[in-house]
């Protein structure tokens, strides 16, 4: 097991590696100028001259990317050349409302994906499992975007039940620590804050769970109607054990491992920070950060950014693959 | 008795008036809707609107706007002497100012602020020998208003007194003084946060910062002890909503009090809204069409004109600007002093046009330039001048294929377009561009755009001696007079010598809720919250 982690480790280098090149020349590529971008129309020829001078990229590129990547190995990520901030202070900041975001979506996801897939399973065929497979494929094709402004108009223009945007209404004052609101606001015993920040929490985070909510469901459909051919299940019920004992304790245990791994990986791609949905909710996360970056063509912001979001959706998959192998030890034999 | 009765009757008028206006009301949050989050807060390194936005409300500068104009008024000077060769300007500064972090406000607070951009520091300080941070970004707006070539030294006099001499006369250097970037900072906060001192400001201004929730909102509370009052609201949110639309549907839920840059098409709805009111401000700026004054083709003027009688400038304001903006005859938009209303504007006439063009030979002319058609540059992005440069050039194109004129739209992404304009290529015929105001002043738009002779920076590269000396002569004269007479005279040589097409003013709008009292939008783009209250 051991090698195998520290095989999976090493992997990592390489692959990153490739992100790094990538992520660098892409960005590099498109084109546009940050310099030009900042002084727009009063832009002079000595002007540009000197901000580039000044932000480095008078450099050739491949000296660019040398001073990138030795930057990198020291962990230092480079300043933001719109803002002139740390990118790693950028990050941190926004970091934690993404991860509060993807958790709560991840979390809805799995609830409402798992339930309705070994609901559609078990009841094979029914009019709830065309329902449900039918309503999935919505959920994996409906533009977030529209989704988005749907819920809030029904929710919170109409009703008014829920908070349109942001993460906290500004009327609530709350001790930020770990700049995870809802944390926080347990930490420090702010009930009032907690009820405000996970209902703002609610409709961008059910937004953002359509599509692995999608996926799951399916999953967890396919993998259970799989488990529940097999022969020990048939002896499960002719033992005469409650269905909901067979289908709950016997079939999903053994269906869980694919749809772990699906959650795995959609949680990784929910760190990386939902444009669409953090732009739309106003919800100040890396997604909207890194788009920021892009339109500003700040190199800097869009390269660190996005090494940092590969290396975690890394991780976390590589996280999901060890997991993997310790649950069915036949991963191990490459 | 002639005379009483219209007295009279403009006394009984600004009495009701004065009984019925109310008065304001202390107190109170007023939460603001915004685009965008701001890049940083150190007023000498920002470049960007949703910077500024913040620092007009936490900082002074020694010289203010007017509430409502670009006049220039006293603000943490209380007035300021030039000497008679205009190269010599002391300033003599309020008393008993305070920074917000309790420090005194004083001549070396001011040599500090502006001496900090300076390249040679040429400054003399009465008692605190500040040492100036190193390793600062480059003060981009200093350089861009010329500041460096124009301030030769600075030098605190005594505790009151600032001298700032001149390398050379230059009118509009006390209207520059008024901007932000020029804002007066606290140089004890500066030395304690260095380069963090962007998301920890220390000014004088109205408003205190309290905390900056990067991408979501920064917030400021009340001075009490401002010196220019105490401004009615306790509390000011500015928060940062990206998606214009659920800007406007915040706004429409009460959540925010003022929506900025909502999308056109919600303005409507905002005037159907009883909860909800319009501000609106002519924007100080121009989007503008200009010919490419490097080749040949385009140097007679009467080809010029055929092309200022060719385009429909109102269609274009009215169905691409929708409305929100105004028919431009001048290169400097109405709210400039200097603005020279005399001037009548050539009228849409295509038959005019046609014959204009025929008596230039302007065909003959293209063919022998080898071209069987022109180019028309277009923006590829929405700026603050013009909503649509793709749809503008649409509109263009079609009003002179009715004159015969094949005309291919060229665009790029923004930053190219920017950098290819620059350099003038013979591919370019015609171009669209456009510039927002920085100080105020006339020269700000005038030189900048058209005196092709005084920089080669200048985008239009339009050379005309006689327009050259009038500008140079208005920017080197500090007699206001002197200055508007010559300033006249250069929008009539525009007129006349049509080197750019001047084709709208945008209007800025915003909704907001009726219980905002006293909002202005300030000709500057500015905002500014000091008298502002909420009911």
């Amino acid at each position: 097991m051991a090698k195998f982690i520290i095989h999976r480790i090493l992997s990592l280098i390489p692959t990153l590696l490739g992100v790094s090149v990538l992520v660098f020349f892409m960005i590099h590529l498109i084109p546009g100028d940050p310099a030009e971008m900042m002084l727009g129309e009063r832009a002079s020829e000595q002007s540009i001259k000197s901000l580039r001078q000044q932000l480095g990229l008078d450099q050739p590129l491949y000296v660019q990317y040398g001073r990138f990547v030795s930057r990198l190995l020291q962990g230092d990520l480079g300043r933001g050349l719109r803002t002139n901030e740390k990118i790693s202070v950028e990050i941190a900041e926004r970091l934690p409302a993404t991860f509060e975001l993807s958790l709560m979506a991840i979390f809805i996801a799995t609830v409402i994906g798992m339930l309705a897939g070994i609901t559609s399973a078990t009841r094979q065929y029914s009019i709830f499992d065309y329902f449900s497979m039918v309503l999935s494929l919505a959920g994996v094709s409906m533009p977030i975007f529209w989704l988005g402004l749907v819920l809030m108009i029904i929710f919170s223009l109409n009703l008014g039940w829920l908070p349109l945007s942001g993460r906290l209404g500004y009327d609530i004052e709350l001790e930020v620590i770990t700049n995870f609101y809802v944390l926080d606001s347990i930490i420090t015993y702010n009930w009032a804050a907690f009820k405000d920040a996970l209902w703002h929490l609610i409709l961008p985070a059910f937004t953002l769970s359509t599509i692995p909510m999608a996926t799951i469901s399916r999953i967890t459909r396919s993998s259970m109607l799989e488990v529940l051919r097999q022969d020990y299940i048939r002896t499960a019920k002719a033992k005469g054990l409650s269905l909901l004992m067979v289908h709950y304790k016997h079939a999903l245990r053994n269906a869980l491992i694919p749809i772990i791994t699906v959650i795995g990986l959609q949680f990784g791609i929910l760190m990386g920070g939902a444009i669409l949905t953090e732009t739309i909710f106003a919800w100040p996360g890396i997604g909207l950060w890194i788009l920021n970056g892009v339109y500003a063509r700040d190199f800097n912001a869009v390269q660190g950014g996005t090494m940092l979001v590969a290396s975690m959706f890394l991780t976390i998959n590589m996280v999901v693959d060890i997991f993997y192998a310790w649950a069915n030890p036949r991963i191990k034999v490459m | 008795m002639k005379k009483v009765i219209p007295l009279l009757t403009v006394f009984v008028f600004l009495f009701t008036g004065s009984v019925l206006a109310e008065s304001p009301k202390t107190g109170g949050t007023l939460v603001f809707g915004r685009g965008g989050d701001s890049a940083g807060l150190d007023p000498a390194f920002e470049t960007d609107g949703n910077s500024f936005m913040i620092c007009d409300n936490i900082y002074d500068q020694l010289v203010l706007y007017a509430d409502e104009s670009t006049d220039i008024v006293p603000g943490l000077a209380t007035s300021w002497d030039i000497a008679p060769d205009g190269l010599t300007y002391t300033f003599h500064l309020r008393k008993g100012v305070k920074f917000h972090d309790g420090t005194e406000m004083n001549a070396d607070a001011v040599v500090f602020s502006i001496g900090r951009m300076m390249e040679e520091k040429k400054v003399k300080f009465f008692k605190d020998n500040w040492e100036f941070p190193k390793d600062q970004p480059p003060p981009e707006y200093w350089l861009s208003m010329e500041m460096e070539d124009t301030v030769d030294s600075i030098e605190a006099k005594d505790n009151h007194t600032v001298i700032f001499r001149l390398k050379r006369i230059e009118a509009p250097f006390i209207a520059n003084m008024g901007m932000d970037f020029a804002a007066i900072v606290s140089p004890t906060a500066v030395i304690k946060h260095g380069a963090d001192f962007r998301s920890h400001p220390v000014g004088t201004g109205p408003y205190k910062f309290v905390k900056w929730v990067k991408d979501d909102m920064i917030v400021l509370k009340g001075s009490p002890d401002y010196w220019g009052g105490r401004p009615y609201l306790d509390k000011v949110i500015f928060r940062c909503i990206p998606d214009n639309s659920v800007r406007f549907l915040e706004l429409k839920t009460e959540n925010i009090d003022i929506c900025q840059f909502p999308n056109p098409e919600d303005i409507d709805l905002a005037k159907k809204d009883s909860k909800l009111k319009l501000v609106s401000q002519p924007g100080m700026n121009i989007g503008y069409l200009s010919f490419n004054h490097t080749k040949a083709l385009w140097q007679d003027k009467n080809i010029r004109k055929a092309f200022a009688y060719a385009i429909n400038k109102k269609a274009i304001v009215d169905n691409i600007y929708y409305g929100l903006g105004q028919v431009a005859k001048n290169t400097i938009p109405p709210n400039l002093w200097g603005y020279n209303d005399d001037i009548e504007d050539y009228p849409y006439n295509p038959e005019k046009a046609k014959k204009l063009l025929k008596e230039a030979k302007f065909f003959e002319k293209l063919k022998k330039a080898g071209q069987d058609k022109i180019t028309l540059w277009s923006m590829p992005v929405a700026r603050p001048y013009n909503p649509n440069g793709m749809k503008v050039g649409e509109a263009m194109q079609a009003d002179l294929k009715k004159l015969g004129i094949n005309v291919e739209l060229v665009t790029f992404e923004w930053g190219t377009y920017l950098k290819k304009q620059r350099t003038h290529p013979a591919d370019m015929d015609l171009f669209q561009l456009g510039w927002t105001g920085d100080n105020g002043d006339p020269d700000n738009f005038l030189l900048i755009l058209l005196d092709g002779m005084a920089d080669p920076n200048v985008r239009t590269q339009w050379k005309n001696q006689e327009y050259h000396d009038t500008i140079l002569k208005a920017k080197t004269t500090i007699d206001m007079k002197a200055r508007v007479r010559l300033y006249r005279k250069a929008q009539e040589l525009i007129h006349e010598e049509v080197p750019m097409l001047n084709i709208a003013h945008s209007l800025v709008v915003w909704p907001m809720k009726k219980r905002v009292m006293d909002f202005k939008l300030h000709p500057t783009a500015s905002i500014r919250l000091h008298k502002v209250w909420v009911k």
